[in-house]
Parts: C-alpha cells; structure tokens; sequence
C-alpha cells in the first residue's frame, strides 16, 4: 500500500469518526489545509522526475477528490440530521383547533326566504316591499275585503292608534306595486305579518311571502305549473305531489289552497292562491279585460318547518342559540 | 260545520265510500278538516230484554239474569251494574264479541255461576251516556237487533270548514244538492206540504221602512206541550252536529236550521206584548240575550220588537225573557230571512255570535221561509202537540237577482284549458244554475241561495270547481323572457347579513311589539306607536328600536347558560312623527356580550368592547368610511357612545349598555351594540378606480403626545387639513398610556404614506409636507414626542 493509502484510509475513517460539523472540519483541515497530509504530499510532487509526477500526481488527486466526495457526505450528514432535529423539535400538534372565529349562521326563516326568492329569480320574479304598518285601504279594502266582511273574521287583525293596522297578510304590497307598476308584472313579496293569535302553530308575528304574476295571458294553468315547478324545486323533490283545491279569498277567483303530498302520504296545506279579482285589479287601475294574472301566498315559517322538521313554531321566535346555531 | 254522514245519505246516496265522500268534498272547495267515527268499532252486541234477576248466592253486589236476546233461549248472565233490574232492555254482548279496547267476550264463571255474555254500559261501547250502569234502551226496542244497527253507530261525524262565500252549504239541504250536482246521483226532495191550521190565532208582524229585513214568516202554535221529550232520532242527529238538545222546541228550531239551512227562532206567545214590529233598535234599548248578556242596543242593531220593547236582536240572538221554555204553552215561531249586510260585523262588535248570525251574515235562501216553518210546525205538532194557526208572511225588499253573462272564450283565458259550450252548459245544469245560451256563452241567472254569483269570475269559478282543478293542465308558462336588474353599487340583502354572519354575529328575529318600558329605556321614546288590542301588556307597543330585542334575547341566553352572545336583526322600526303619521325604516343592530372570541387555547379571553363592535360597524359599512362622534343616547354609557355618519348625515349609533340597564335588565357585564340604517350598509357604491403609482412610496411615522380629551379624530382631521395632495395614508398604528408619557396624556403614533402619481418624491418636499403636518397637530395640541 502506497503512502497515499494509507493516508485516504486514515483520513476516510477520520471524517467517519467525527462527531459533529466542528470536528469535520478539524479533520478536513489536518488533511486539505495548508500543512495537510495531502496537501504535504502534492508539495513534494516537485521533488519527483515529470514521469513519476505525473502518475504520483493524479494518484494524490484522486485521494483528495475521495476524501472531499466522503466529507461533503458526512457534512450533508450532519446538516440532514440537524434539519430533521430541528423540524421534530417546530411540529405541532395538528389536531388543536384554529385560532379566532367562526362564522355564526342566518335564521332558518330567512335561510327559507333566501332559498325561495332565489328560486323565483330564476323565472324573473323580482322582490318587492313595503310598510308593515298598512292602510285599512292597502290591507283590505283594495284587496275587495270591505268592511264587515266575513272574511275579515278569517284574519284576527291588530289595529294602532290613528285606525292603521299590521298587516295581516303580504298582499298590500302587491297592491302598493301593482298601483306604482303596470304589467308585465312578475314579483314575490316576503315580509313579517301580524294576526292576534298564539299558540304552538301560531305566531302573533310571523312571515309571509306573496308571488304576483299579471301580464296579458296569465291563467290558472301557469298558475299551477308555476307553484308545482317551485315546490318541487324547494323540496327537491321532482316527483312531489302538488293538489290545488277550491277555495275562497276575496282577493282571488278561481281560489284554490296548494296542497302538498308529504312523505308519509298525508295532504298538507302549504299555500292559498287564485286568480287576481277582478275588483282588485280595477282597485289599482289594471284593466281587466286586457290582463289576467295570478297571485299566491305561502308562510315562510310554515315552509322552513316543513324543510328543517321543525314542529313547533315559536322557536323561531325564543332565539334560543342552541337552536339557532344548528342552521350554521 | 259538523254533520252525520249517515243524515246526508238519507238525502243523497252516491257510490263512494266515507273516504271517498270526503275526498270528494274536499275537492270541491268544501274542505273535510275532519272525519271521525260516531262509536269506536266494536261487535256481537244485540239487543237484550232482562227477563229474571236474582242476587248471586255467593256476592252480594252481582246479579244472576236470564236475558232474552231474540234467540228462542234465554242466556244467563252474571251482572254486576246497579240498574240492572226486570224489563230492562239493555246492550247485550254475546260469546265472540269484541267490545272497544279489543275486550273479547267468552262464557265464564263468575263466583262460581255460569256467564254466557255480559251487559253493557254506554262507556263500555265506547258512546258514554249520562246513565250509572247499563245504557238503557227504549221498551220499544227490538231484542235482537244489532246495537249498531239500531243506535246507527256505523255513522261518521264530517267536520267541513265552509268558506265565506259558501253558505248554502251550511245544511245537509245544501250539502245534499252540492253532492248530487258533484256525483249526478238523485236529491230525495223534501216534499214539504202546508200544514192545515187549526186555529186563527196568528200576531201582526210589520217590518219598520228601511229595516233590512225581506222576509218574515211567523206562526202561532198553541197549546203545545213544550216539556215533551226530544225523539231520539233528533237528539242523535244534533248531538252529531255538535249540538246539544236543549228542550223540543229549542231542538226543532236548531234541526230546522241544519237540515234546511233556515235559523229559526221560537217566542213564548204570552210575552209578546201586542204585535210583532222588525225594526232598528233605538239608542238606549236594552235586551238581555239568551246567554244572559245584557246588552245596550244601537242604531245599527236590528231588533224585533213588540209594541213595548225589543224581543230579540234580528237573526243574531233571542232574548233571555221572551224565549220559549219547557213550561210554555202557546208559541210564536219565526222563520226569517234578514239581509246579510244587516248582520254583517255585528256578531264581531257585539263579542258573540249564534249558529243564525253565522249563517246570516254569509246569506240565507229567501225562498226557504215558508217551507222551513212549515217543517218546524210539523215537527212541532208531531212532538210536542198543538193547534196551529195561520201563516202570515211578510216580505219586504228582498235581494235582486241579476243575470251574469259568461264567455266561453274568457274561460279559456283565464283557466288556461279550452272548455266546449256544451261542456260548459252541462255543468251549469248540474249545478242547478239556470242559464241561456248565446253566441259568446252563457247568461245565467242565480238561484236564491247562492250568494257569491255576481260576476263573470264567479261563474268561471264555478265551471273550474266542478271541472275539477285537477283535470286543468299544468303548462309550463311562456312568456317574454327578461332579466332583473342588479345594481353593482348596492350590496344586497342577503350580503349584508352574511358580512354580519361570518363575523360570528348569529341572526334573530324578535317581535315587533315590544313593552313600552323598552321604548323609554332603550329610545327614550315616550310616544311609541300604541296598538289598541295588543295580545299582552308587555307586547303593546310598536318598537322604534331593535335594541330592546338583542338585550332580552341577551338576558334569555344567559340564562340558557350561553355567556358569549353575538346576535343580530335586520327589521322595520316605527317612528310616529308629529302629524301622526308613522316612518317604518328597516335597521341592522347588532350586540356583542362575553369574550372577544370564543374562550379557546390561542387567545386570552378578553371581553368584547366599544372598538370590536366598531370594527363590525366599519366593516359592514365598507369600503364606505364614516366619521364617529360623540354622542349621547338613552341605551348607552354616556362616554363610550358614538352616532355615526355618513356625507355628514347620521345613520346610526353605537356604544356600550348604559350600566343602570346592565343592572335593571339582569345582566352582569355590559354589551355592546350597534343599529344602522340598512340603507347605509347596502349603499356601497360603484369602484371608481384611482391610478396606481410607479413610484416609491415613502413612509414617516410621527410621535404625539397629546392630552386624554383630545381624539384621535381631531388630530387626524387638523393634519390632513394641511397635507398635500400626495399624502397618501395617514393612520394611527399605535396608542400608548403609561411610563413615559405624563398622567392624563396619551401617545399616539402615525404612520404617514406619502406617494405621487406621477413622479419620485424629493427629500425637501417629503420633509414639508412632515412638518407641516406636525405643525397642525401642535396647534391641536399635540407635542412630538421625545
């Protein structure tokens, strides 16, 4: 074994028994610095013939290349094992929650009046308002419900000083919009409404939404496709059961009440609807020889209950949070 | 309206089962709320004649009987009831009956003695009757018959609830003939005949001009017997309708008025003073009504009246004095049709309503007078006896009945499904509505009994209704498609809420009457807007404010043990303004209560305070920005309370709860609350886009040291009052109170951006426009810090 093995074997092995990043360069030093053992050796190639040099020469090389190629090992080593210590030492622990809020969440009736405006967008109804305190005029007598008429007796009404009431229904708005707009005609009308009445299916307040649809041909027949088309469409059930059943209301003729088939076969009432009156179109300045149209009203409470399994009405009215935050 | 479904097939008698029957009405516009079994099912129960009864030798309180049930051989049964006794026809369940409550029936030993069946009670089959013991059955009752067979048991009871217009279906009379015109099947008739009076005793009967009156049909009956029994047959018949039975007479009035649809009324003869005048009632008269009320009558009443005083009030309620009793002899009876318009509303402003006014309001047949009071008399003489007099019939104005023209081509249009004339033509037949026809369609006229036929709708109504709503087809509509409008600079609805939402403020909805105390505490409103029948005192008033609302959902929270609260509404509040009239904007209020965040590893539990529910407001106001001030308001602390503005307008407040509320209202620590107008969190308004610069910005911050009672604000506004146009950003990132800065002094440092558009900014023009700026805020008396 020539000189120069020896020394690749010592130093190799130095570099192997190095305990950290320190005592690497110690040995690299004592090896490739200035007064190394290979670097002594490549001084003393001056003192050889140029034949020899040139072999000693590119032996001593390739020992140096060797010992360079094993000390960046052990040195990336080092490093690699320092990361990993140092990257075991940052982890976390996963599993703890983020820091900061989450977001709370909306009524279930306005996630239901949301959800069922959305849906008339979609065949160009457009949402119109108006004031909760209303008119003897805007709430009844416009909608051909005179005074002492029986069916005033269908709506328990709450008056306010001054003869106003709180409107008993959502259908003053479609009057208010029918006698600033002339047809075509195409809006739904949410708001909160007032009959004095309580009790587990009855809310002194609670929400209605009224659909109106006047233009020059509108007929029974789109009224029931419209009201079918929507309910399937909410219930996201495309084979549900629509039924629509004579009634009355002084505001409409031909009436009829929607029912719908629930799933353990029993007929639910869900909305009333009909034909615009004549009268009331008269009432607005509508000419009813030239136009016809339907209106419909559902309760948003009633369709968030039926949606969410709600089953008793006045918890959309305690604002207990535990059952709020279950609509999140 | 409640009837015996076995009473209507007396009369009309299609092919449907119950089921059937009910579904047919329903779909008719007559909806069936409920349909109910007149005896819960049970069998293998006959008639029974008690024929011996001996005590059994081994119990003192049960009986040994022999009881004839019509087979030839009497059966022994052991019995136990106190009226058991000989003669007694009884309720007899024999071995393999099934009694209610699936009780089987087998022959027995009963302390030792044989028992081959058992008698029964009312309770036991499930009909409970007044009787302590067995259910007594008429002694003319046939032994052996079926029980169910003779007490009509397999019988439903329909509940409908008839609408307003429909009131010639408030009978069996009218719902027989809306079932044959519905079903085709044939209306037995009544075949009322004239009853031949006996005496000349009758009573003048004028009606008052202008009394809205049209008919008036009276009778004198005399010598009755008004304490005689009610048949059972009739009983049965009301207590299935949901009456009871009163005394006969009182019976026969109340069967007349469900079988034929005609409220009827009976007077005791010998109270009637003179003759009997229908008239309006004079300011100042008085009636005590059958229901013992005493009741001022008014000028809008109509009575009916003798020569002395008013004896009832037309077609709502007799009066308690005049009224026939079981110890009447001679009887006037009346049978009336009153104008609907006369009843209409009255029965609502009186407080109380009668099964006439009922009917009355909603329209009575006015051809039916005669024959109901012929049919109560004959009932009358059959019941209780009697020597009737003449009729005397009054008539006044009765109704018009015009003719209404229908088009076949308005049909059409309006239902959506082409109907042919002769379509059209068999449908009014069947619905007995007399018509002709033209080129166009149809005119026809409306019977006396339909009320709600008065124009071209109403016909239409009619024609779908017994088209079947089911057989008009469902197309999908065609019509010109538009698109709605959106306009970008306003931030809908559902935006504004889920902007609130996703800061963790959960939505509400509260009621809109609120207790008055609320409107004094929270909006130092002293003239809310009142309701004159509010449904609770703590519900009275109209609320201007939604902060009353968020601090009761608050204080209901905390006691369902939630400490951290952050609720939100969205609503109309009412302002009644000087000349009455109200203002009914909707506001967003929001409150905060309890940690900042919710109490978690990552973050101290620090209490929500003034500046996050500012943060909330900003942010729902964005990118629009508003100027805060100071204010004073009823709800809040009086130094941690601001209004804010927007274009130097107020559109809402915000603050801390007023601590003499956090304490008064059971809280423990104050919330924080806000309300805005929605208006200004929805007007966000268009971008409008602003160049970017090429050139580097440059950043000074500047240290002030200012007095406590100087605001942020004031420096703010006195620097940039006096920066140049490229002054970009001027904003606080640092407050600082304590070592260092004087007691009653705070430190406040900004940051200033300056930026040109359109070149680098030079040292000289960076460092004025600094100095300048430093310079305004010492005249507001603030000192660079050291």
């Amino acid at each position: 074994m020539s000189n120069v093995d020896v020394i690749l074997k010592e130093g190799l092995a130095a570099l192997d028994a190095a305990a950290d990043l320190v005592e690497l360069e110690q040995v690299k030093a004592r090896y490739l610095g200035k007064s190394g053992a290979l670097t002594e050796l490549l001084k003393q190639l001056g003192k050889l013939s140029p034949e020899e040099r040139k072999t000693a020469g590119a032996t001593i090389n390739a020992a140096k290349q060797a010992f360079e190629t094993r000390h960046n090992e052990v040195r990336d080593g080092f490093n690699a094992a320092k990361l990993a210590a140092q990257l075991a030492a940052e982890s976390l622990d996963v599993t703890l929650p983020g820091r900061g809020i989450l977001p709370a969440g909306l009524h279930p009736v306005t996630l239901t009046l949301e959800r069922i405006t959305g849906l008339f967008a979609t065949m160009g109804f457009e949402v119109a308002d108006g004031p909760e305190i209303e008119s003897d005029f805007h709430n009844f007598q416009a909608l051909n419900i005179p005074e002492n008429h029986p069916a005033r007796a269908m709506q328990d009404t709450f008056y306010v000083e001054g003869g106003d009431v709180l409107r008993t229904h959502t259908s003053p708005i479609q009057v208010r919009y029918m006698l600033d707009n002339q047809p075509p005609i195409k809006i739904v009308a949410p708001g909160r409404v007032y009959r004095v009445d309580s009790d587990a299916t009855h809310s002194p307040m609670f929400h209605q939404m009224e659909g109106l649809w006047i233009d020059q041909n509108v007929s029974f027949a789109d009224l029931k496709a419209t009201i079918t088309e929507f309910l399937r469409r909410f219930f996201e059930r495309d084979d549900m059961q629509v039924r629509f059943r004579p009634s009355f209301f002084p505001f409409t003729e031909t009436s009829a009440e929607i029912d719908v088939l629930d799933e353990q076969g029993r007929w639910l009432e869900v909305g009333g609807s009909g034909m615009v009156h004549p009268n009331v179109l008269r009432n607005v300045g509508i000419d009813p020889e030239k136009y016809t149209g339907f209106a419909f009203g559902i309760g948003l409470d009633r369709f968030a209950m039926l949606r969410y399994g709600v089953n008793d009405l006045r918890l959309f009215f305690e604002n207990d949070l535990t059952f709020l935050k279950q609509f999140n | 309206m409640q009837f015996s479904e076995q009473w209507l097939r007396s009369r009309v008698n299609p092919s449907l089962s119950t089921d059937q029957l009910s579904y047919l009405l329903t779909m008719a516009g007559l909806e069936v709320e409920e349909v109910n079994a007149a005896a819960p099912a049970f069998s293998g129960v006959v008639i029974g004649e008690v024929k011996e009864c001996e005590k059994h030798e081994n119990a003192d309180r049960l009986r040994v009987t022999k009881v004839d049930v019509g087979t030839g051989e009497l059966v022994q049964i052991v019995c136990g009831a106190p009226n058991v006794a000989v003669g007694v026809k009884v309720p007899c369940a024999l071995p393999g009956a099934i009694l209610p409550g699936d009780f089987r029936i087998k022959p027995t030993k009963m302390r030792g003695v044989e028992s081959g069946g058992m008698l029964c009670s009312g309770k036991e089959l499930g009909v409970p009757d007044e009787v302590d013991g067995l259910m007594l059955l008429p002694a003319d009752a046939p032994v052996g018959q079926n029980i169910r067979d003779y007490l009509g048991l397999d019988d439903s009871l329909f509940t409908l609830k008839i609408t307003p217009n429909r009131a010639d279906c408030l009978s069996i009379r009218g719902i027989a003939r809306e079932v044959a015109a519905l079903t085709g099947s044939p209306l037995a008739a009544w075949d009322i005949a004239a009853v031949a009076p006996q005496s000349d005793s009758k009573l003048a009967v004028g009606i008052a001009d202008g009394a809205p009156c049209g008919r008036y049909v009276g009778r004198v009956v005399k010598n009755v017997n008004a304490a005689a029994p009610t048949p059972d047959w009739m009983k049965r018949r009301l207590e299935r309708s949901g009456l009871r039975s009163i005394s006969a007479i009182v019976d026969i009035t109340n069967y007349i008025l469900l079988e034929q649809g005609q409220p009827m009324h009976a007077f005791d003869l010998n109270k009637i003073d003179g003759g009997i005048t229908v008239r309006m009632a004079e300011a100042g008269e008085k009636l005590v009504c059958l229901n013992e009320k005493e009741i001022e009558l008014t000028p809008d009443l109509m009575v009916i009246a003798d020569a002395a005083k008013p004896l009832a009030i037309a077609g709502i309620m007799g009066g308690l004095d005049s009224g026939v009793t079981s110890a009447s002899r001679d009887i006037f009876l009346e049978s009336a049709f009153f104008l609907p318009e006369a009843i209409a509303g009255k029965a609502r402003a009186l407080g109380f309503g009668s099964d006439s006014s009922y009917r009355y309001e909603r329209g009575v047949d006015f051809a039916l007078q005669t024959e109901a009071i012929e049919r109560a008399t004959a009932l009358v003489l059959e019941i209780c006896g009697g020597e009737p007099g003449p009729l005397t019939e009054t008539v006044s104005a009765l109704p018009a009945r015009a003719s209404v023209a229908v088009r076949t081509a308005r049909v059409a249009r309006v239902l959506g499904v082409m109907l042919a004339a002769d379509e059209i033509a068999a449908i009014f037949t069947r619905l007995g509505l007399p018509f002709e026809q033209n080129a166009d369609g149809f005119v026809v006229s409306a019977p006396s009994f339909r009320f709600d036929i008065a124009i071209e709708e109403d016909l239409i109504e009619e024609i779908a209704r017994v088209y079947g709503y089911d057989n008009i087809p469902a197309n999908a509509p065609v019509a010109a498609q538009t698109m709605l409008s959106q306009p970008e600079g306003l931030r809908v609805r559902s935006e504004v809420r889920r902007l609130l939402a996703g800061r963790d403020f959960q939505e509400i909805v509260s009621y809109a009457f609120v207790e008055e105390k609320w409107e004094r505490d929270f909006a130092g409103n002293h003239n809310p807007v009142r309701l004159i029948n509010p449904i609770a005192s703590q519900m009275s008033v109209m609320r201007s404010s939604l902060i009353g609302g968020l601090v009761d959902t608050l204080a209901a929270n905390l006691n369902r043990k939630h400490s951290r609260v952050r609720v939100f509404e969205i609503a109309r509040v009412f302002h009644k303004q000087a000349d009455g009239s109200v203002q009914q904007p909707e506001v967003i209020a929001g409150l905060a209560h309890g940690s900042r965040v919710d109490e978690q590893w990552g973050s101290k539990a620090e209490r929500v305070d003034f500046y996050d529910i500012k943060a909330d407001v900003e942010a729902l106001l964005y990118p629009r920005v508003a100027e805060y001030r100071k204010a004073a308001h009823p709800a809040f602390h009086p130094g941690r309370c601001a209004e804010v503005l927007l274009d130097g307008a107020v559109v809402g407040v915000l603050g801390e709860l007023h601590p003499q509320w956090v304490q008064a209202y059971g809280l423990t620590n104050a919330p924080v609350l806000f309300e805005l107008a929605v208006e200004a969190a929805e007007q966000v308004g268009r971008v409008k886009l602003a160049p970017v610069s090429k050139f580097q910005p440059v950043r000074r911050d500047l240290a002030l040291v200012v007095a406590e009672e100087v605001s942020v604000a004031t420096l703010q506004q006195a620097m940039l009052a006096v920066a140049p146009e490229f002054v970009r950003e001027l904003a606080l990132f640092d407050l600082y109170r304590g070592k260092g800065v004087d007691e009653g002094k705070k430190s406040l440092a900004f940051r200033i951006v300056l930026q040109a558009a359109d070149r680098t900014l030079v040292d000289d023009e960076v460092e004025q426009a600094v100095a300048a700026m430093l310079a305004a805020a010492e005249a507001a008396g603030a000192v660079l810090r050291a």
